[in-house]
């Protein structure tokens, strides 16, 4: 359906303030939310399905299952764009929440118990401030270097939580420490993300 | 009201990484329900989530893996049979609060279900039982208990986990006194005796990811019949 009009219906969103592009990857969710734009959700999927396939991989997924959680990730992705809330979530948190519950659902047969959509939308108190959603891209940004800026001690206990499918107690077996080792080189690693979030300039 | 006890660090992060399983993430789900602080602490975990995801190196899918996906999105119908779509679990049976469920937060509500106040188990002096889920695969398992004021549940050990998330009273052990909304979190180096220390049941949700160790001899005769 291409409307002929010359006059598009609604004006473009005003950019932010600052200038900044709007993320390619939330407008594009947007996109597939609003219209079912399917060249918008060929660049999710070049973006995002060989990363999950490597997030399968990582966790110790053959080959195939790899690829077919990957795809169902994006056809979940394809079918849930509408309840994507870019004030709650980078479009890469979102896509690795996906990820996360089809592999526990793949692999344990077990789901993943959350606090409803609901019930958030009840709770006003969670909506980081109109000002740290013009931010997002550069949330995004800090965290990364926050990650970067992890001791190796810190960022192998965090990849491990994260790739291993292991229970902490499992993990500092493994790394032939004391739980309470790992637990506190975890505690300080989320020290560092949580003040690169924070509202004050790095 | 803000609860005291929260989960650790460690605990959020097993939780948002998915490597928790079922019973224990019910029981930080469902304190997260009633804590704005750790719902934002697990907002920040799955944005970490999100940004290991973004720096794995890309492993490229076949090369009509895009198309395939656009034909499986036009049969909306036929590929449901066409693929092995991961086996679903029914889901929880969602119960609208007629009885003592409604002090009970969802998401627990819903995989306590209907009936509630009926299905209270006798299985020591003092102390009631709903199981909420069976024993898993992996030795996960959650429990709703209510304990009578006054009572003593028999001093244990912990084979893994166990997170006890309080709904109504309270009860006190060697780590600390524990009220509605708290979440307390004993691991394999945790050894204690939990007492309901106010006027009225102490009601709680107990879940582990291996079977408790009861200690004494009491404990000991007891475990066939309480399991968890």
């Amino acid at each position: 359906m291409f409307a002929t009009a010359a006059q598009p219906v609604t004006p473009p969103p005003d950019p932010p303030p600052d200038g900044a592009a709007v993320e390619p990857l939330a407008a594009a969710l947007r996109a597939v939310a609003e219209r079912h734009d399917r060249q918008a959700f060929a660049l999710l999927f070049g973006h995002f399905a060989p990363r999950v396939k490597a997030y399968m991989l990582k966790l110790g997924m053959p080959q195939a299952r790899a690829e077919d959680l990957a795809q169902e990730t994006m056809l979940t992705v394809w079918r849930k764009a509408g309840l994507y809330d870019p004030a709650r979530a980078e479009p890469a948190t979102w896509v690795f929440t996906i990820a996360r519950n089809l592999r526990i659902d793949a692999l344990r047969r077990e789901r993943h118990p959350e606090v409803s959509d609901e019930l958030l939308e009840q709770q006003e108190d969670d909506r980081p401030p109109a000002d740290a959603l013009l931010a997002a891209g550069q949330r995004a940004r800090r965290l990364r270097a926050a990650l970067a800026g992890l001791s190796p001690e810190q960022a192998e206990v965090v990849r491990l939580s994260f790739f291993a499918d292991l229970a902490h107690p499992a993990i500092a077996e493994r790394l032939n420490l004391p739980l309470g080792t790992v637990k506190s080189r975890l505690r300080l690693a989320l020290g560092k993300i949580r003040k690169a979030l924070g509202d004050e300039d790095p | 009201m803000m609860p005291k006890h929260h989960p650790s660090d460690a605990l959020l992060v097993a939780y948002g990484s998915g490597s928790l399983g079922e019973a224990l993430s019910l029981a930080v789900a469902t304190h997260l329900a009633r804590c704005p602080l750790c719902r934002a602490a697990a907002a920040e975990i799955d944005a970490l989530g999100g940004a290991l995801l973004e720096e794995l190196a890309p492993e490229p899918l076949a090369a009509d893996a895009l198309s395939s996906l656009f034909a499986r999105i036009d049969a909306p119908d036929g590929w449901m049979r066409r693929d092995a779509a991961p086996v679903r679990l029914p889901a929880p049976n969602p119960c609208r609060a007629l009885d003592g469920a409604a002090l009970l937060p969802e998401p627990l509500r819903s995989y306590v279900g209907p009936g509630m106040d009926q299905r209270w188990q006798r299985i020591a002096p003092g102390v009631r039982r709903i199981e909420v889920m069976p024993r898993t695969a992996r030795g996960g398992t959650a429990h709703l208990l209510r304990i009578a004021p006054g009572t003593a549940l028999p001093h244990h050990g912990h084979g893994g986990t166990e997170l006890t998330l309080v709904f109504a009273g309270s009860y006190a052990d060697e780590l600390g006194r524990y009220t509605a909304g708290d979440i307390a979190e004993a691991d394999g180096e945790t050894r204690h005796q939990p007492i309901a220390d106010s006027h009225e049941d102490c009601i709680c949700l107990i879940a582990t990811d291996a079977p408790l160790r009861f200690t004494g001899l009491v404990g000991r005769l007891m475990q066939p019949f309480i399991g968890l």
